[in-house]
């Protein structure tokens, strides 16, 4: 307890008291909120999964991907520092606030990367363990260090780092890749830009401010609401379609007709709105929109884990097609 | 010159880096339960643990008298 320093004891005299990290500093460069749908998703890719897991093996998987999930996000938050100084929405995580410095998070994210990939190769097998380090390096390198800053399409590509766990979730069960667990990433992968790009509808001087090339910002709001409409009408059939698979069934086909039907419904309303009647209602539209989305690939998710608890009980629909 | 003054009082630093240390310490020991856990997981499900270790291998062995 001798070693604090000179420094840090004239800020406190100074009524300026010394910041030092704390455990929920570390915690929030994790980004726990994008962690959350992560352990989500990949915990439903190993649940749906025709094989069963030793439910301790399942936890520790689970939670190999989630570390891995939040090391990426770490480096994500170092890499990105000078556009979260700038950007309302981040400018209070822990390097811009200054609780944490970059190099403090650029060690910790590679380290907790490192224990994530390897521990994940030992828990469950080497294939889930390489799609967590390409998923790692995908978010961190091709999204956060090349496209990010350097095209529209940024969200569109970087969208696959999302749609990664619930294939690594089904890897960690079979050892394999099929159609079902790459239907799950398309389900994630075209979802995601109708969801960004709803945000950035109503977060859009932020984006501006930062120089992020977001749709919004190189095309416009017009051209981005065609977007989202264009993204959800190719959501809609492959959503469907899971429901003609193996871990699809009745009950998920019913929910994500429902779940589409509201989404063109929403992604409809926001093209035909204009600027106008979008900033007199202060972007309702495009808010609810951006919540429905986040249900949207709860409920959808949720609807898949249903199928197989019904499989689990042996309720199992014998006379439901399986188109793949 | 001045006399220095001893720090008798716990500075508000002191307890914000003891749960720190308590938390990582948390963390660390489920770290090693659950590697623990897991091991057990991994040997009950039967899974070889043989290294090469210069003496014949009964697996290997058996798999050469068929």
């Amino acid at each position: 307890m001798t070693d604090i320093t000179a420094d840090q004891t004239a800020d406190h005299l100074l009524g300026n008291p010394a910041r030092d990290a704390e455990f929920g500093d570390f915690f929030a460069l994790l980004k726990p909120r994008v962690m959350s749908l992560v352990i989500f998703t990949a915990a439903v890719g190993v649940l749906v999964a025709p094989v069963g897991v030793h439910p301790l093996i399942a936890f520790a998987s689970i939670l190999f991907i989630a570390i891995g999930a939040g090391a990426s996000g770490a480096l994500n938050m170092w890499w990105d520092a000078d556009i979260d100084r700038v950007m309302k929405r981040t400018r209070s995580r822990p390097i811009p606030a200054g609780r944490i410095t970059a190099d403090e998070a650029r060690q910790f994210g590679l380290w907790l990367s490192v224990i994530a990939v390897g521990m994940l190769g030992l828990t469950a097998n080497f294939l889930a363990a390489g799609l967590l380090a390409f998923t790692i390096f995908f978010y961190v390198v091709v999204y956060s260090m090349w496209l990010k800053r350097a095209t529209p399409q940024n969200i569109v590509i970087g969208g696959a780092a999302g749609a990664f766990p619930p294939m690594i979730g089904w890897a960690v069960a079979t050892g394999g890749v099929s159609v079902e667990s790459l239907l799950l990433f398309g389900l994630i992968f075209i979802w995601t830009p109708p969801h960004f790009w709803s945000l950035a509808l109503f977060m859009n001087d932020d984006y501006a401010n930062a120089g992020v090339p977001m749709l919004t910002v190189t095309h416009g709001k017009r051209a981005t609401r065609r977007q989202i409409m264009f993204y959800t009408l190719l959501l809609a059939p492959l959503a469907v379609l899971i429901s003609f698979t193996a871990v699809g069934g009745p009950v998920y086909f019913i929910l994500s007709l429902a779940l589409n039907a509201l989404f063109l419904r929403g992604a409809w309303r926001l093209l035909r709105r204009n600027e106008a009647e979008a900033e007199a209602d202060r972007y309702a539209a495009e808010r609810g929109f951006f919540r429905l989305s986040l249900l949207y690939l709860f409920l959808h998710f949720a609807g898949l884990l249903l199928e197989a608890g019904l499989r689990a009980a042996s309720i199992d629909w014998a006379s439901w097609p399986q188109w793949v | 010159m001045g006399v220095i003054m001893a720090i008798t009082k716990d500075h508000d630093l002191h307890k914000r880096r003891a749960k720190r240390n308590i938390l990582l310490g948390l963390v660390l020991g489920s770290f090693v339960a659950l590697v623990f856990g897991i091991t057990m997981v991994k040997l009950s499900e039967g899974q070889m643990l043989e290294a090469f270790n210069h003496t014949a291998r009964p697996s290997l062995v058996q798999e050469l008298k068929k």
